[in-house]
């Protein structure tokens, strides 16, 4: 496999995963209504690019799976939503949303490194299909990064001098 | 003169036609109690409306020491002598015997009567207390959009850099939020870029999501008497419910509830596509045009049919009338403010004036309207979530501004992040970290989304609350102290409309009992507190509401919302209200912002830099100056999303709420009033017949109006609007029930918000009350023969303010 389709699995995988990741935080900080619904709402977006992953990356060889089919939460989403609504009363919760807040922005980081290498490596080859796709998708990966950036500039003050 | 007839049912009054571009005639409305003639009244005393927020100036008739009725100002700008009905009736709340008149603390779990001193100790205690172990981070203050301005913005400085907490927010939240910013969003700085004269010029008038004709009568008044004058203005509606405004509209678009922004990107696709845009305008004054041309290119009426319900004709129908008029007037309020995206579709609106370079002039009027009647001051005096004098907490020098007019060091103001707002504070409340929330003149056990969750934080152990207001609320049910304040007409002080009118409104009589005015606790609070600024004076240096308006002007002197060249002596002397920024090169005043292009948007001026439109995401300075070096307008695209909530099997219909012409905020007043009172005396819901059928229901059942949060139990009434959507009123609470606070045990209730849903817009971060999924079930069949005689208004169906 040469670099490029190297590139293009890894961000599809890191697409897919980010998608998992936002839609357990939505589900897991329910009583933190903005996280719960703009978190939903990220999900699509790394959804949207794992299938135009997938898509392009036929064209590269590669045969990717896409976003898994069933984005609804399942039976165990059910478990973590009650927990959340316990959780919810608990400065404790304060404190995992941050760390989820985190973890999301490091996932979004690497995924953005990873487009903006493929970005770079289209430059040189000249491959308009690459650059379309990396110019599509690389400005939401950056929105991601800075929503869970404005969070936790926003949260943190309060949620870590409560006691 | 009205007297005599019943302006419950008479809305609007009588007509007074008139011609584009002349002057709106005057109409002397008045009302004075039963059996007081115009010659008994001793002395009229002038103010503005309090219970909504046109900004209607009115005289106030005294006699006796007391209040017996009110007459409009017809030399004023904003009225021109008309009142609405809640200003005709509204004022004997004043008198109700109901009022609250002594201060009360929660003792063994009841409220018992106090003298202020034991009161003010508890609260200047318990903050003391609060400050010591736990930071100022462990005190909120939620405020109105009813109070004045001298009382917002002395709340504003105890608060910020009193307590020194980024806590503090205001009932406008719900209200107005996304007005200010969308305004920041396109223009950089809050602030109407028109006026309400404009209604005079225009020859299309576009009203997205604002059912006018009951938010505010008297302007819709203006609308209607256009309307009967030579050629009269067309009107553009989108509304999903066939309201009186879409009934008078050339075109009524009723959208699927939460999709405003795929309507608005394609008539903005339309506007582009057929070229009907000013390049000049665009080019001279704007940035980010591809962009937006871009984003709203696959953006065909065709493809928001799908989306919105609305055919395609009938998008392309609005697009040429918007595209095509000459002096294009819009005002946006509710229906976009409490839905899905609201910042995003409130900004489109922005937008489409910008591409068609239908700002700073006649007629040309861009009105992001307001809800209450002084939302604008506490955007102004950053008693909201914002820094007093439209500062930027993101800009190092505009702290360092704001603390040399307070004399205290820039790191006493808190600007680590942007002020809290409502929704997060109560949720800091519901987490634990904020332990005392001072509520003022609001009733959020009514107005806040899903009303169990609010109730049950408000009644936390360890949560202190203050509630000061004129009865006991169903908050202040709840509260650990009260404070009986003192309202309009018992105190004096000035408020702002949202076309930037300045009113004074004085002092006609003495509030009841021990009550205060606002001003006063919070003076005595920041007395208590011992507040000092950088070199060990008081912080607070001011003791009345004149002294502390002087003190306001330093804060805005130089900012865009300049009040430098006005004074309560001025505004005593003028005839009429004054716009702001009023200052020694514009002593009369400023009809309209932008008439030279923009002007407060420079990266150094601006209040903000921006937000992303989806994610709420700030933008940061360095961005802000590539995207914009120069301070244009910014123009901002927005994709559509589908809403948070959407209907099922369980819950098939979509519940939205809103105001109508009866009532203000949670009826603490208008539900006072004999008259407003008899004339919408319960809550009720509304559904087109063939929804109705659809459920098996008919007009005058008894239904139960469910989502999974709660349940309102209210009669039906059929009525014309989109299939698949339920409209309940709000905000009808319990103070006037035997339970006092909340819903009979186990059972519905009747404020609209027991079952809203708790979402908010991410960039305005205003509570969505127009987007949630229902189901409409029998209780009982309507008992024969109907239960109500319908008014005019009903006929028309309310509003969704
Ligand atoms: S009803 Fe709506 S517009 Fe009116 S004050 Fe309340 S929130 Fe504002």
């Amino acid at each position: 496999m040469n670099g490029i389709a190297h590139t293009l699995r890894a961000l599809h995988d890191g697409e897919r995963a980010l998608e998992r990741d936002l839609r357990a935080t939505a589900e897991r900080h329910r009583t933190d209504h903005e996280v719960h619904h703009v978190a939903s709402d990220l999900a699509r977006w790394s959804r949207r690019h794992s299938a135009l992953l997938a898509e392009t990356g036929r064209h590269y060889g590669l045969d990717l799976d896409g976003p898994k089919d069933d984005p609804s939460p399942g039976a165990l989403a059910a478990l973590r939503e009650k927990a959340a609504d316990a959780l919810g009363r608990r400065p404790g919760a304060g404190l995992l949303l941050l760390q989820d807040l985190c973890d999301l922005h490091l996932a979004a980081s690497r995924n953005s490194l990873h487009w903006e290498m493929l970005a770079q490596a289209a430059q040189v080859t000249r491959d308009e299909r690459l650059l379309d796709l990396a110019g599509d998708c690389h400005p939401r990966t950056l929105r991601q990064m800075r929503w869970t950036n404005t969070l936790i500039e926003e949260l943190s003050p309060q949620l870590l001098t409560s006691a | 003169m009205t007297e005599g007839r019943d302006r419950t049912k008479d809305i609007w009054g009588a007509r007074t036609p008139y011609d584009p571009g002349t002057p709106w005639p005057a109409r002397a409305d008045a009302h004075l109690a039963p059996g007081v003639a115009e010659d008994d009244v001793e002395r009229w005393v002038p103010s503005a409306s309090l219970l909504h927020s046109n900004g209607d100036a009115m005289d106030i008739a005294v006699r006796d020491g007391r209040i017996v009725g009110v007459r409009g100002r017809t030399e004023d700008r904003v009225n021109r002598g008309r009142l609405g009905p809640k200003d005709l009736y509204g004022w004997q709340a004043n008198g109700s015997p109901d009022r609250l008149t002594r201060p009360l603390v929660r003792r063994d779990g009841h409220l018992e009567e106090c003298d202020w001193d034991t009161a003010m100790d508890q609260v200047a205690g318990r903050s003391r207390e609060l400050l010591e172990q736990r930071g100022p981070g462990a005190i909120g203050f939620y405020t109105t959009g009813q109070l004045f301005l001298e009382e917002y913005y002395t709340l504003a400085v105890l608060a910020r850099a009193g307590i020194g907490t980024n806590h503090l927010d205001g009932n406008t939240r719900l209200c107005t939020a996304t007005a200010a910013e969308a305004l920041k969003e396109s223009f950089g700085c809050d602030g109407q870029p028109g006026s309400y004269e404009d209604i005079d010029h225009a020859d299309v008038i576009a009203l997205f999501g604002h059912n006018m004709a009951e938010t505010q009568t008297v302007l819709w008044t203006r609308v209607l008497d256009r309307l009967a004058g030579a050629r009269p203005p067309r009107l553009v509606c989108v509304d999903p419910r066939y309201t009186l405004v879409a009934q008078q509209a050339e075109v009524h678009l009723a959208p699927r509830p939460g999709t405003n922004v795929a309507l608005l990107d394609a008539l903005l696709h339309e506007i582009i596509r057929r070229d009907l845009i000013d390049q000049e305008y665009i080019e001279t004054h704007t940035v980010g045009f591809d962009d937006l041309a871009a984003a709203v290119a696959p953006c065909t009426p065709r493809w928001a049919a799908g989306i919105c319900d609305v055919t395609p004709a009938a998008i392309e129908r609005a697009a040429e009338l918007l595209g095509t008029a000459e002096r294009l007037t819009s005002t946006v309020l509710q229906g976009v403010y409490q839905s899905h995206q609201a910042t995003a579709a409130a900004v489109q609106v922005n937008n489409l004036h910008l591409i068609r370079g239908m700002l700073g002039r006649p007629g040309c009027g861009l009105l992001q309207m307001n809800g209450q009647p002084s939302a604008q001051n506490t955007r102004e005096c950053g008693a909201d979530g914002d820094l007093p004098g439209f500062r930027n907490w993101q800009n190092d020098d505009h702290v360092a501004d704001l603390a040399r007019v307070w004399n205290v060091r820039p790191q006493d103001i808190p600007h680590h992040a942007p002020p809290t707002h409502a929704m997060q504070i109560f949720r800091y409340a519901e987490q634990g970290s904020i332990r005392m929330l001072w509520i003022t003149g609001t009733n959020p056990a009514v107005s806040l989304p899903e009303l169990s969750r609010i109730r049950s934080i408000l009644a936390q152990e360890r949560l202190f609350v203050v509630v000061q207001d004129l009865f006991l609320t169903e908050t202040a049910q709840l509260a650990d102290v009260v404070l009986p304040a003192a309202t309009w007409g018992e105190k004096t002080g000035v408020l702002t409309n949202a076309d930037r009118t300045v009113h004074l409104s004085e002092k006609a009589v003495e509030p009841p009992g021990e009550a205060r005015a606002d001003l006063d606790i919070f003076l005595d609070y920041a007395a208590r507190m011992d507040f000092r600024d950088k070199d060990g004076g008081p912080l607070i240096s001011w003791h009345d509401p004149e002294s502390a308006f002087a003190a306001w002007q330093r804060c805005s002197a130089g900012r865009p919302c300049d009040y430098t060249g006005l004074s309560h002596d001025r505004l005593r002397r003028a005839d009429s209200g004054i716009q702001w920024p009023c200052t020694e090169e514009a002593p009369d005043g400023t009809a309209r912002l932008y008439t030279d292009g923009i002007t407060f948007a420079d990266p150094d001026t601006c209040e903000s830099y921006g937000k992303d439109l989806v994610t709420g995401a700030s933008t940061e300075v360095v961005e802000y100056r590539s995207l914009n070096p120069d301070g244009k307008a910014v123009l901002r695209a927005a994709e559509y999303l589908p809403p948070h909530e959407d209907t099922s099997p369980e819950y098939p219909v979509q519940l939205i709420t809103g105001r109508t012409v009866h009532h203000f905020h949670t009826r603490t007043k208008t539900g006072r009033a004999p008259e407003l009172n008899a004339a919408a005396p319960d809550v009720w819901a509304e559904m087109s017949p063939t929804e109705a059928a659809h459920q098996g229901l008919s007009d005058g059942d008894l239904v139960q109006v469910g989502t999974p949060r709660g349940a309102v139990r209210a009669r039906l009434r059929t009525t014309a609007m989109r299939d698949g959507v339920v409209f309940v009123p709000f905000h009808y609470g319990y103070w006037d029930t035997p339970e006092g606070h909340r819903p009979p045990e186990g059972s519905a209730g009747r404020a609209a918000n027991e079952g809203t849903i708790t979402d908010w817009d991410p960039v305005s971060k205003q509570p969505l009350f127009k987007t949630c999924a229902a189901r409409v079930t029998l209780v009982a069949r309507r008992a024969t023969p109907p239960v109500r005689e319908r008014t005019d208004a009903d006929a028309d169906a309310g509003s969704r303010s």
